[in-house]
């Protein structure tokens, strides 16, 4: 045996010092393969969007409650994550149409256009989580984000409150909060979601008019929804990718 | 609830009850236009060789350099958390128009004026720094950076060097306005800012408001030092203004025809807006007194034969309407585009505080503040033609 015992500690040395490693690599392979974890939430498998049925809308504001509630949302009307516009729609003159939205509906509407002509209906507003949201684009710091499942999420921490991005939203789903002085809006129960749960809004929504769907997910019934109904987003000259969609949705909605 | 319902007409989006953007919003781009305009007008001296305008070089440098000083305080001051706004330099995001704002404004500040005006003052910050002692020539030997070569080779390299970064300057200037124009212009989502037109109407708007503020400043410092002014010098900065202005309008009227031809969704809500709410500041301010006066009394020394006394007058009257103008547009332009709903269903108010930090008062001692700035840059440098050049 020639070999020296300089050259068996080296080898030795090697050894252990290698399988260690080995070791420590497959651990870390086993712990970071996410389906041995079965509650794991994994970002690329999700797509979510939402489904608004203004035909089973009741206006009962349970949604509005529930979002502010959960959420921790001022209970002033002009902080709204999600808030319900009454339309009044006379026959003979669609391009006015008649609306309010008292309190953003968080008491629900009181009884207004019983026995006058035309037509009612609620239209539920919320964040669209646009896929090419004009809001991300213009924050200046990137504290607004669009996350890799399909969610516009804000970064408070990081937000400098200069609003920017609440002028550049179409459908005035931003605010200011007043006791953070940072932007605030809907993430999709985000805390919820990525937990299997619903939204809250959609929790207690008694006639199931809003939906939140996964669109990566094929036994999803937001498939089905889209499908068998004639959808329609808000303000598709805007461009914006917008997820919501709305199933009966009148052309005098904006 | 109800009193801020006051005010409220026809159907709002909830978050558009209490305006995002207030006063403070409005003097960043009156300004930035101040300053963008002033430099145009310095650099037709240097560069296009107007020598006319030169009793107003240097007036006109330091008067932007005042105004860019405080430039970005209304923003810091409406920032929700001010001391955040270093984030945009570190992390800036680069599809947000407003994240370029910190590098246009220090390029401009850094590059562009300080290194003009320290080149041009130079030669005499040297001379202060040897006739003086003690503190002050410690300030001007600082100002010099120790240096104290005036030679006739060097004062050359500094001529040559400023020539460059005038010209630099001038694109550098049409940066800063057009660009503050692009942060309006580009938001889709806003009908009354959403246009091309947003970047050029603001750039000449800015010019003309730039040259009407030292057409007023070159008048008031010569009244105040008791100093003769130069009566060519005023005929062609006001003929300049004169000029700038019919382009700036012509402009503003081809965006107006324009959005009252299409007509588009939003043109109802517009146009109704312009005939209550913004009636008083659009119509009468910005178009009557504002523009269409002003260009009336700068033509008018123009076309007839005035005494000096009363061409003076007219163009101090003249500059300080087109100040009051230029202001109004920027206010139509950012409070009028949060005065109607993006519902196009309804309209609401804004309600200016007086003490909050973004009411009035900041508001009026931010523009004062431009002023005491300009005061203590003209006693450090002073900006008026020595004894000898005079005789010479």
């Amino acid at each position: 045996m020639d070999e020296t015992r300089r050259d068996f500690l080296l080898k030795t040395g090697k050894f252990i010092v290698l399988s260690a490693a080995a070791a420590g690599a497959w651990e870390a392979v086993v712990h970071g393969q996410p389906d041995r974890v079965p509650e794991a939430y994994r970002l690329l498998d999700h797509w979510w969007a939402f489904t608004i049925d203004i035909d089973k809308c009741i206006g009962c504001g349970n949604c509005v409650y529930a979002c502010k509630k959960e959420n921790d949302v001022p209970l002033e009307p002009q902080f709204s994550r999600t808030w319900v516009e009454r339309y009044h729609v006379n026959p003979d003159d669609m391009e006015h149409p008649e609306v309010d939205s008292p309190d953003g509906g968080y008491f629900g509407f009181p009884e207004k256009y019983a026995g006058q002509d035309g037509k009612n209906f609620f239209v539920p507003k919320m964040c669209n989580h646009c896929a090419t949201s004009p809001c991300v684009q213009v924050c200046p710091v990137g504290a607004t984000f669009e996350s890799p499942d399909g969610v516009v999420l804000v970064d408070k921490s990081y937000c400098l409150g200069c609003r920017y991005c609440v002028q550049a939203c179409p459908y005035g789903c931003r605010f200011i909060d007043p006791r953070t002085s940072t932007v605030d809006k809907c993430t999709l129960c985000y805390h919820r979601i990525t937990k299997g749960l619903t939204t809250a809004c959609c929790e207690v929504c008694p006639t199931g008019a809003r939906q939140l769907g996964d669109l990566k997910n094929p036994n999803d019934p937001i498939h089905a929804f889209l499908r068998d109904h004639k959808v329609q987003i808000l303000k598709p000259q805007m461009a914006t990718g917008a997820k919501c969609y709305y199933n009966g949705l009148d052309g005098s909605v904006r | 609830m109800h009193g801020l319902m006051q005010g409220v007409q026809g159907y709002i989006y909830p978050d558009e009850l209490e305006l995002q953007w207030g006063v403070l919003i409005v003097l960043y781009p009156y300004i930035t236009g101040l300053v963008a305009g002033a430099f145009i007008l310095a650099s037709l001296e240097r560069v296009f060789k107007v020598e006319a305008v030169k009793p107003t070089y240097r007036l006109a440098l330091l008067t932007a350099l005042a105004f860019l000083l405080v430039a970005p305080l209304p923003l810091q001051l409406h920032l929700g958390h001010p001391e955040r706004s270093l984030e945009m330099y570190f992390t800036p995001h680069t599809t947000s128009a407003m994240a370029m704002f910190g590098f246009v404004y220090l390029w401009y500040l850094m590059a562009v004026l300080v290194l003009e005006i320290w080149l041009d003052y130079r030669k005499d910050i040297v001379l202060m720094w040897k006739a003086s002692t003690g503190l002050k020539a410690w300030m001007y030997k600082i100002m010099a950076l120790g240096s104290d070569d005036i030679s006739e080779r060097a004062l050359l390299t500094d001529d040559k060097v400023g020539h460059f970064i005038t010209i630099v300057g001038i694109p550098s200037a049409f940066l800063l306005h057009g660009y503050v124009g692009f942060i309006f212009g580009s938001v889709k989502a806003n009908p009354w800012w959403s246009s091309p037109m947003m970047p050029v109407v603001f750039l000449f708007s800015a010019i003309v408001s730039g040259i009407a503020l030292v057409l007023v400043m070159y008048q008031f410092t010569a009244w105040y030092k008791r100093l003769p002014v130069r009566m060519d010098c005023l005929d062609t900065i006001a003929r300049y203004l004169m000029y700038a202005f019919i382009i700036d309008f012509s402009l503003e009227m081809l965006d107006l025809l324009h959005r009252i031809y299409e007509a588009d969704e939003s043109f109802k809500s517009l146009d109704f807006m312009v005939h209550t709410r913004l009636y008083f500041s659009q119509i009468i301010l910005q178009i009557i007194l504002g523009t269409l006066l002003p260009i009336g009394m700068l033509a008018l020394a123009q076309l007839v034969k005035l005494t000096d006394k009363a061409r003076q007058g007219l163009y101090a009257a003249a500059g300080l309407l087109t100040l009051v103008g230029i202001f109004a547009m920027r206010w139509n332009v950012v409070i009028g585009g949060q005065l109607f709903s993006k519902s196009f269903l309804g309209y609401t108010t804004y309600k200016m505080d007086l003490v909050s930090r973004e009411g009035l008062l900041p508001s009026i001692v931010l523009m004062i503040l431009p002023f005491v700035i300009l005061a203590v840059l003209v006693r450090i440098l002073p900006p008026w033609p020595s004894a000898e050049d005079e005789a010479a």
